[in-house]
């Protein structure tokens, strides 16, 4: 079953032309700047000498080496996924670098060290990294361009047996948990863009929490793209023990260029008996101009896997940023009676395209998930929400509940809702719920003649409208998301 | 007493071209109340929508004064600020967005606009259990969102609690009766007339003559077909009563 909806199908309550049209200017992204910092690049191209490169660079065993040049070999036999609702210019993966890193950071090291340059670009980010400057209980790790540059609180989580570290640094120090799940829930070949990223990821994060462990604090990783013409390929591995527990937050943003810039992430999730994971990211990578010159191509493969009975893996999406992205974190429900969630806002203004959404595999028994899907549309933007939910044979007992919601804004945007079912238990309870509405001229002007600004009022609604899936935040993350979500809807009115 | 609002020859016609509002007189001074009648299409809701700013009208002819500017050349969301204040008709339910949350938002754009400071959350909360005491109301309503599950009475006691909480200059409430059993409509009725004050106009609109038993109006005239036909003190209305002013439209 499959259910489209575009702007230009009357409504019954469609604002008069003008009112809620002429769509944002692209002065509302504040993280445009680059920073001067000198830094060590990979010469342009590809082959499997680039990938030697990176792993040299980064003095890695052998077995790495190896795992990298299988998945390059992989990814050339690949061809680009042509599944999604999106109109991707052809990417020259030839033409772009594939390391760049700040010349003085050649590994993770203390804060003092970190150069000042990059200190002064995460607070102006408003990511401070000094610790006793950070959020109470927010420890980060910090990923420019292709290095960790630093990560905050390790000490403090040491005590209880946690690792935070950049992947980098796991490599060196835990290469056994890293040998193990490094691939486990996502393998080289999954996709074009995870084979990619494979074989040359950068850096990024690694989280271990012990068996029995809650995690005292927010974890965070905070990625920033700088240079020119590099990708970004960084790789997040989080692994909770029996008994753990972990929330993890993810932020990115980027300079704004007049060129595409590819970022293809992997992020792996494995859940272990009774284990509960978090995880949320709030996107807001450079979305290109209202012309839809420049922008990041974010395409990311985001996996959990629920291994034990009883885990709990969910994700939380606030995606504004970016000018195509194609990510659809998901979640494979082995355990007996473990559950899986994915609660995700996108919002896509000017010429930005969104194809985003889940996948719910349930392969245990009793296990359950819900889907709540926040699509926002402005300007001349696409946004699709794609979700696969497949019930195995032996997956008795199996439920889901999904909810799509579709919010458009102006005429000329478009949202569409592609829900793939494939149930093979007969006892499975699939739900699927499906809307699309437009904000319409009498919301807007309800608040106006209570004195909101037309602006003040489109951010409401909106907020409104993202409610139960910014519920789902962190407390500090939800205020930034909803000021993001005003951001990136400015000029939307008027 | 000061007019706080003068229309003069006003003129104005929907999306589709039709003149709804055929020349318009009407003059509000503070402290009084005026009421609004007339058969229904006659023209009233365009009128209270024309007045508030709302888009889709386009005026052709005729003047709004409000406390002496141009009500006309102010953006909706001005004249909220301003002092305007409309009870709709048919209050808008906006999910999500909690009642209180969007009531403090409104009522600290007002309070910029008039280089007041912003209310905290406690002072907020101070003020909003004043004005439900004066209305008499419960606070179940607040923690809903705007509107959103609200019965008929519900959406326009919340109506009447917005009005409270931003004290306007000028109100106007269309049909803020009609949908209301009696209890609910004794009960709004009250709560209106809590809020009559020598600083504040009300123009309610309403095609039923029982509200104005209820709320005893200075003035009261008779919309038909885009015209007030007829005008008349309180006593008016009981003659209205009588004659019924679906006749005085035809006449008209
Ligand atoms: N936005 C609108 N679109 C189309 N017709 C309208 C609109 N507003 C008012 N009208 C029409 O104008 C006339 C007057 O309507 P209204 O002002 O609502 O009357 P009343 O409130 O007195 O019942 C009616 O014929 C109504 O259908
Ligand atoms: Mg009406």
């Amino acid at each position: 079953m499959s259910d489209s909806a575009t702007a230009n199908r009357p409504a019954s309550n469609a604002p008069p032309a003008g009112l809620l049209e002429g769509i944002v200017q692209a002065e509302g992204y504040k993280y445009g700047f680059i920073t001067d910092v000198e830094t060590e690049d990979a010469p342009p191209g590809l082959n499997e000498d680039t990938v030697r490169f990176i792993s040299a660079k980064k003095g890695e065993p052998a077995w790495l080496l190896e795992w990298r040049l299988k998945a390059f070999r992989r990814w050339q036999t690949m061809a680009p996924p042509d599944w999604a609702k999106l109109n991707i210019a052809p990417i020259d993966y030839q033409g772009a670098s594939y390391y760049s890193a700040p010349k003085a950071a050649s590994g993770p090291k203390s804060l003092d060290e970190v150069d000042p340059e990059l200190l002064k670009t995460y607070e102006k980010l408003g990511i401070p990294l000094g610790e006793r400057a950070a959020l109470a209980g927010v420890a980060v790790d910090a990923v420019f361009d292709s290095v960790s540059v630093a990560t905050t609180f390790k000490d403090k989580l040491a005590d209880l047996g946690i690792i935070f570290c950049s992947f980098g640094e796991a490599v060196r120090e835990h290469p056994e948990l890293v040998r193990r799940y490094l691939g486990s829930v996502v393998p080289q070949g999954d996709n074009f863009f995870a084979a990619l990223n494979s074989a040359v990821f950068s850096d990024g994060s690694f989280v271990y929490v012990p068996a029995g462990v809650r995690c005292p604090m927010e974890l965070s990783t905070y990625f920033r793209i700088n240079a020119a013409k590099t990708g970004q390929f960084e790789r997040t591995l989080l692994v909770a023990d029996r008994g753990a527990y972990v929330s993890y937050l993810e932020g990115c943003t980027a300079p704004q260029r007049d060129e595409n810039q590819l970022h293809a992430a992997v992020v792996e999730l494995v859940a272990l008996e009774d284990a509960e994971i978090k995880y949320a990211t709030v996107q807001n990578w450079y979305p290109g101009d209202e012309n839809g010159k420049g922008g990041i191509y974010n395409f990311v493969t985001k996996r959990g896997a629920c291994r034990g009975a009883r885990s709990k893996i969910s994700w939380a999406q606030v995606e504004t940023g970016s000018a195509i992205t194609w990510k659809y974190p998901s979640c494979l429900l082995e355990g007996e009676g473990s559950t899986g969630a994915f609660y995700s806002v996108a919002i896509t203004n000017n010429r930005q395209q969104a194809d985003t959404g889940t996948k719910m595999i349930h392969i245990g028994r009793d296990t359950s998930s819900t889907v709540i899907s926040k699509g926002i549309s402005a300007g001349r933007a696409q946004n699709t929400y794609r979700g696969q939910v497949k019930v195995l044979s032996n997956a008795d007992g199996a439920r889901n509940y999904t909810q799509c919601d579709s919010l458009l804004i102006g005429k000329r945007c478009g949202a569409h809702t592609v829900p793939y079912i494939d149930v093979r238990h007969p006892g499975a309870k699939v739900e699927h719920e499906a809307t699309t509405s437009k904000i319409s001229e009498d919301q807007m002007f309800y608040c106006q003649q209570r004195g909101l600004t037309a602006e003040d009022a489109l951010s409401l609604i909106v907020n409104g409208f993202c409610k139960e899936v910014l519920n789902e935040l962190p407390m500090e993350f939800a205020v930034e998301a909803q000021k993001l979500l005003a951001v990136s809807l400015e000029g939307s009115v008027g | 007493m000061s007019k706080l609002l003068e229309i003069r020859g006003l003129r104005a016609r929907i999306a589709n071209g039709r003149e709804v509002l055929k020349g318009i007189d009407l003059d509000v001074a503070a402290g009084e109340v005026h009421a609004i009648m007339g058969p229904n299409g006659a023209g009233k809701s365009t009128l209270s929508s024309v007045l508030a700013g709302k888009p889709g009208y386009e005026v052709t002819e005729g003047t709004v004064r409000y406390l002496g500017r141009d009500l006309l050349a102010m953006p909706a969301d001005e004249r909220a600020r301003e002092g305007v204040f409309l009870a709709f008709q048919y209050p808008v339910e906006i999910p999500g967005v909690n009642n209180m949350y969007f009531l403090r938002a409104a009522l600290n754009a007002g309070r910029r606009q008039r280089g007041q400071a912003e209310l905290d959350a406690q002072q907020f909360l101070k003020a909003v259990r004043d004005r439900l005491k004066l209305l008499d109301i419960g606070d179940d309503l607040l923690r809903r969102a705007v509107n959103v599950g609200f019965s008929g009475g519900e959406k326009k006691r919340n109506e009447i609690f917005q009005m409270a909480m931003l004290e306007p200059k000028l109100a106007i409430l269309d049909e803020t009766d009609s949908g209301l059993d009696i209890d609910a409509l004794r009960a709004v009725s009250d709560g209106v007339n809590r809020l009559r004050d020598p600083a504040r106009a009300i123009v309610m609109i309403t095609h039923y003559q029982r509200l104005l038993d209820y709320i005893v109006p200075d003035r009261v005239h008779v919309l038909a077909d885009g015209r007030i036909v007829a005008s008349g003190d309180k006593t008016f209305a009981a003659e209205l009563e009588r004659t019924g002013y679906a006749y005085l439209g035809d006449a008209a």
